[in-house]
């Protein structure tokens, strides 16, 4: 007898349990049709590329288990969002490959003076060397009376540039510790430019 | 955004100009389709380059890159001499009805303002300002028809504005602009809005805040500022520049948008009084007279229990902003910073998450001044041209070698947006926050880490060894939980600020009243009102009280409810100031406080208060008390005379870029802005029309951000490399064919790549001249995948910058062009 599509249809559905090899498939099948994302812990955040602010929903892998560490998997549009309501441009589509990234720093990197290359340096070292470097200069040319004996406190000769890029918090935290703390008149970020 | 995002979506006529939407904010450009589909809105493009926002547009104007003022002036003109105007809004809301100072005048001829000294090449604006009584308030004509009165002033101003000096400005045919012109005020009538998106392509001009200030203009002429679908929309460019800016990262301005102290504010006092304007008119609300609530409770924040009252708060710790010999103030603007890095004048920088070799106007005079240096900090997530601009490729630029710069480097590798909480702030001022997902890789840290352990170790060597000045740095109030790791829900609550004391009714009737507490010891405070200026109250940013109160961290919110029915998503996170969606929203109602637009209501006086959205006026002053709708200017009026603020005028004047293809034809003498600034470093070259006769800008693709994207695989395959878009008569005259090398040299240097030879820019006629675009985009450079080549933007840009603001002339400067 051939079989017509139907009849095919019906075999390969109500018929699956008694497969010519022998065994069940289906559960074998539903396995691989599971999405990579159906058991992800899924995170809020927001789009850091243009001022629209996106919602997206990070989802990883891994979160649950002791000594794993966690890892992307995908990123979407957040469905919930007013603003995109789970569409996301060019550009938010890829945000999985600015997490996950070869090209991402890992570690620090310390150029010497003359030098041609990078050398690897541990933080301790580099907070160290850098905090060492900041105090030499504010002590030695910290502004605090201007010409006419006026009390300015004024540190102009180390700028400070950050913000756009990060969160409120480390804008405010900039601010607080470079301009009020250590006394840092040239601090700017992206919005002059 | 005076509106918002999903507020677009209400307007009849959207004005993109300066900005390309579609291509630049895919994703809020939906609001724009939304409107065209349900309200059969009208787009008007009007750019340099028939773009992605034109492809969709109802109308498309071409204009020369650099000539926006004089298109919108002459949108005014057109609005003033047709009679499509919103006189009664303009009346109540807005400064015409005020009288100018006799002695103010515009020279036609010269180009220059009342005030003008030719030799010192400066201003005296003593005559840019009102006629004020004897009380020091402005006097007005509310008919409007004084010869001094804004109004009368404004109608002479831009009458000069015909469709035909528009178009020996813009390059546009005059019908073409009076199509564009009928569209655009169309919405004079109290029942249509008009909304204007702007970008970048208005802030890189040597004029760009007066650019701004002509379309705060136009909208306020046509009654669409405060309402839904109305307002000025500025799309900016980074998740969070609104934040920063709000947040103080300027050297000009403390968090809230509080001008810095100066060298001659010896006490607080003096600080104080430099800072808080006085009321210009009997009723105005003038909420900037609250100025020293703000700053007392911004430097309890800073310094903690060592803030008190006999120390003014630690007034002295602060850094003040040091007076040049000639009595004015130092810059230390972007621009300014690397000019004084090239004259050795500073000797250490940290950059965080910036890439200034490639987004900073001149490469080559960044790379120079970076040599200059002795120490340079970088916290990034890639390897970028500012962490590596010792490396032979990048330093050749400027003919020097590895060997020649003893600067030492130290590139720290940080954790990006997916691994770190915190709040951006997008450019609707919509608070978000976002949680982390995953740890960052390797040795990466969160940059919360980075300042604080850089801080704290600073900190740990003044209390060792001494120092100079080591009390700020002693006493800086850093209460943190876990103090080399900052929690940014702790920062986020003291940005909002909490009662340090039991706080009472200040406004009690009787002494029973006063003695009960309406705030207690500890508790977060809710609104701006609850902070002091007696150091009970501690509040990092007042601007941003109420978004972290006694109910919770309020940008956590992720309510889809929208009661409004009009996309104001009230309890969707927190929107800047006080949660009000739409900014100076008072105008959207008219005398009575009833809506303009029944259909469209922002807020409406009920008979005893304003409802609606958070009203942007006292919430219980009634309609008659007449307390003038803009409650942040002294004047209470929105301001179409900008009295002695702008370097360069009170009204906004056509003034040609740095480099121009042209003289102004409005007036030769001064053709470009008379008020600019220039550098004197040997980086710091103009061209000449002769040598550089075509008009250059630069601009983005919807493929790439910025000079991040150039790291990741997809985003390099959508778009691999640098491109010019030259058009088909000028490709033609060249001898250039699709695909050809080419070099396009500016009188700072030249960068090389493929031609697009397109019809999407055509030669124009300026000033009787014809007259050649082309445009290029900006995301690649040095590192990265694929073919970078060196292909940094910036390489011809000028450092040239607006004298108001100092953002640099990336738009509309002049090149040649070759083939290679």
């Amino acid at each position: 007898m051939t079989p017509t599509r139907r009849s095919f249809l019906k075999l390969g559905t109500g018929a699956a349990a008694a497969s010519a090899l022998g065994f069940d498939l289906t559960p074998a099948y539903a396995q691989a049709r599971e999405l990579k994302i159906a058991r992800t812990t899924e995170t809020r955040s927001t789009c850091p590329y243009c001022s629209v602010s996106c919602g997206v929903i990070i989802h990883t892998l891994g979160d649950k288990s002791k000594n794993v560490r966690p890892a992307v998997v995908h990123v979407e549009g957040d469905p919930d969002h007013p603003i995109n309501q789970g569409s996301l441009c060019p550009k938010g589509v890829t945000l999985k490959q600015d997490i996950i990234n070869d090209r991402r720093l890992t570690h620090v990197r310390y150029r010497a003076p003359g030098s041609d290359h990078w050398e690897e340096k541990p933080w301790d070292w580099a907070i160290d060397r850098i905090a060492h470097l900041f105090k030499e200069t504010r002590d030695r040319t910290l502004r605090q009376l201007d010409a006419q004996g006026r009390t300015i406190n004024a540190l102009t000769s180390i700028g400070v540039i950050g913000g756009c890029t990060d969160a409120n918090e480390n804008n405010y935290l900039l601010v607080k510790a470079f301009r009020a703390g250590l006394g840092v008149i040239p601090l700017e970020q992206q919005a002059r430019i | 955004m005076t509106n918002g995002w999903t507020d677009i979506r209400n307007a009849d006529v959207i004005l993109a100009m300066g900005g390309n939407p579609a291509e630049n904010h895919p994703v809020g450009f939906r609001f724009v389709m939304e409107a065209k589909r349900e309200r059969n809105a009208k787009l008007v493009s009007v750019d340099p380059r028939f773009n992605r926002t034109a492809a969709v547009a109802d109308s498309f104007t071409q204009i020369r890159a650099g000539s926006d003022i004089a298109f919108l002036a002459g949108l005014m003109n057109y609005a003033l001499s047709h009679d499509r105007y919103q006189a009664e809004y303009v009346r109540l809301y807005t400064n015409a009805t005020f009288l100018v100072k006799d002695g103010y005048a515009f020279n036609e001829q010269e180009g220059v303002f009342s005030g003008w000294d030719a030799q010192k090449n400066t201003y005296d604006k003593s005559t840019w300002n009102y006629e004020l009584d004897e009380k020091g308030f402005a006097k007005v004509d509310p008919q409007m028809e004084h010869p001094r009165s804004v109004f009368q002033l404004m109608k002479k101003f831009y009458a000069r504005y015909t469709p035909e000096m528009v178009s020996q400005v813009c390059g546009c045919k005059p019908a073409d602009f009076e199509k564009a012109a009928e569209i655009i005020t169309s919405t004079y009538t109290p029942e249509r809005v008009g909304t204007i998106l702007y970008a970048l392509g208005w802030t890189h001009h040597s004029f760009s805040v007066q650019l701004i200030h002509a379309a705060a203009m136009l909208q306020m002429l046509l009654g669409n500022i405060g309402c839904a679908g109305g307002g000025l929309n500025a799309l900016r460019g980074h998740a969070n520049i609104q934040g920063g800016t709000d947040c103080g990262m300027a050297y000009h301005n403390l968090p809230g948008y509080i001008a810095i102290q100066k060298a001659d504010h010896g006490s607080l006092q003096q600080y104080l009084d430099a800072v808080t304007p006085k009321p210009l008119r009997p009723n105005s609300m003038n909420f900037w007279a609250n100025t020293d609530r703000f700053v007392v409770s911004q430097f309890k924040a800073y310094y903690g229990k060592a803030a008190t009252k006999e120390n003014e708060f630690g007034y002295g710790w602060h850094p003040k902003l040091p007076q040049t010999a000639t009595g004015g103030y130092e810059n230390w603007s972007w621009a300014y910073i690397f000019d004084h890095m090239c004259n050795r004048q500073m000797e250490g920088f940290m950059s965080f998450g910036m890439n200034p070799v490639a987004n900073g106007p001149h490469s080559k005079k960044v790379v120079d001044a970076l040599e200059h240096l002795k120490w340079l900090v970088v916290a990034e997530n890639f390897e970028t041209e500012t962490a590596a601009f010792w490396k032979p490729e990048i330093l050749e630029l400027i003919g020097r070698k590895p060997s020649d710069v003893a600067t030492e480097v130290f590139l720290l590798p940080a954790a990006n947006f997916a691994e770190k909480d915190g709040s951006f702030t997008n450019s609707a001022r919509w608070m978000q926050w976002k949680w982390k997902a995953v740890d960052p890789p390797g040795e990466a840290k969160a940059d919360q880490e980075i300042i604080a352990r850089i801080f704290l170790k600073i900190r740990e060597l003044y209390q060792k060894e001494g120092g100079t000045a080591p009390a700020p740095v002693e006493n800086l109030n850093w209460w943190y939980s876990n103090p080399a790791k900052p929690s940014l829900e702790e920062v986020a609550r003291e940005i909002n600020g909490w009662a340090i004391a039991d706080l009472h009714d200040e406004h009690a009737a009787t002494v029973k009243e006063r003695e009960a507490v309406v705030l207690k010891a500890g508790q977060q405070v809710g609104k701006f009102l609850d902070l002091r200026a007696d150091g009970s109250t501690l509040c990092g940013n007042w601007l941003y009280v109420g978004s972290y109160t006694e109910a919770g961290n309020l940008m956590m919110r992720r309510s889809t409810a929208d009661p409004s029915g009009m996309g104001r998503y009230s309890e969707w996170s927190f929107n800047w100031p006080a949660n009000r969606r739409v900014m100076y929203n008072r105008c959207s109602a008219d005398a009575e406080g009833r809506p303009w637009d029944a259909a469209r209501p922002v807020i409406r006086w009920n008979g005893e208060k304003w409802v609606g959205d958070v009203p942007d006026y006292k919430a219980d002053s009634p309609p008659d008390a007449l307390m003038g709708a803009f409650i942040m200017l002294p004047e209470g009026a929105g301001r179409f005379f900008v009295p002695g603020q702008y370097a360069e005028g009170p009204f906004t004047e056509h003034y040609e870029p740095a480099e121009s293809p042209v003289a102004n034809p409005l007036h030769p003498a001064h053709s470009s802005n008379p008020m600019v600034k220039h550098f004197q470093t040997e980086w710091d070259k103009l061209g000449k029309p002769d040598e550089f006769p075509i008009v250059c800008t630069t601009y983005r693709l919807t493929e790439h951000f910025h000079y991040w994207t150039k790291n990741n695989p997809y985003n390099m395959q959508l778009q691999p490399e640098f491109f010019v878009e030259v058009s088909e008569e000028l490709a033609h005259e060249k001898g250039i064919g699709n695909g050809d090398k080419v070099r396009v040299t500016s009188a700072r240097g030249a960068i090389e790549g493929k031609a697009m030879v397109t019809k999407r820019i055509k030669p124009m006629m300026v000033a009787g001249k014809k007259v050649y675009q082309i445009g290029f985009p900006i995301h690649w450079g040095f590192l990265g995948r694929g073919q970078q080549k060196g292909t940094l933007a910036n390489l011809v840009t000028p450092t040239i910058v607006d004298p108001n603001s100092f953002a640099p002339e990336y738009k509309g400067f002049l090149v040649k062009l070759e083939k290679v």
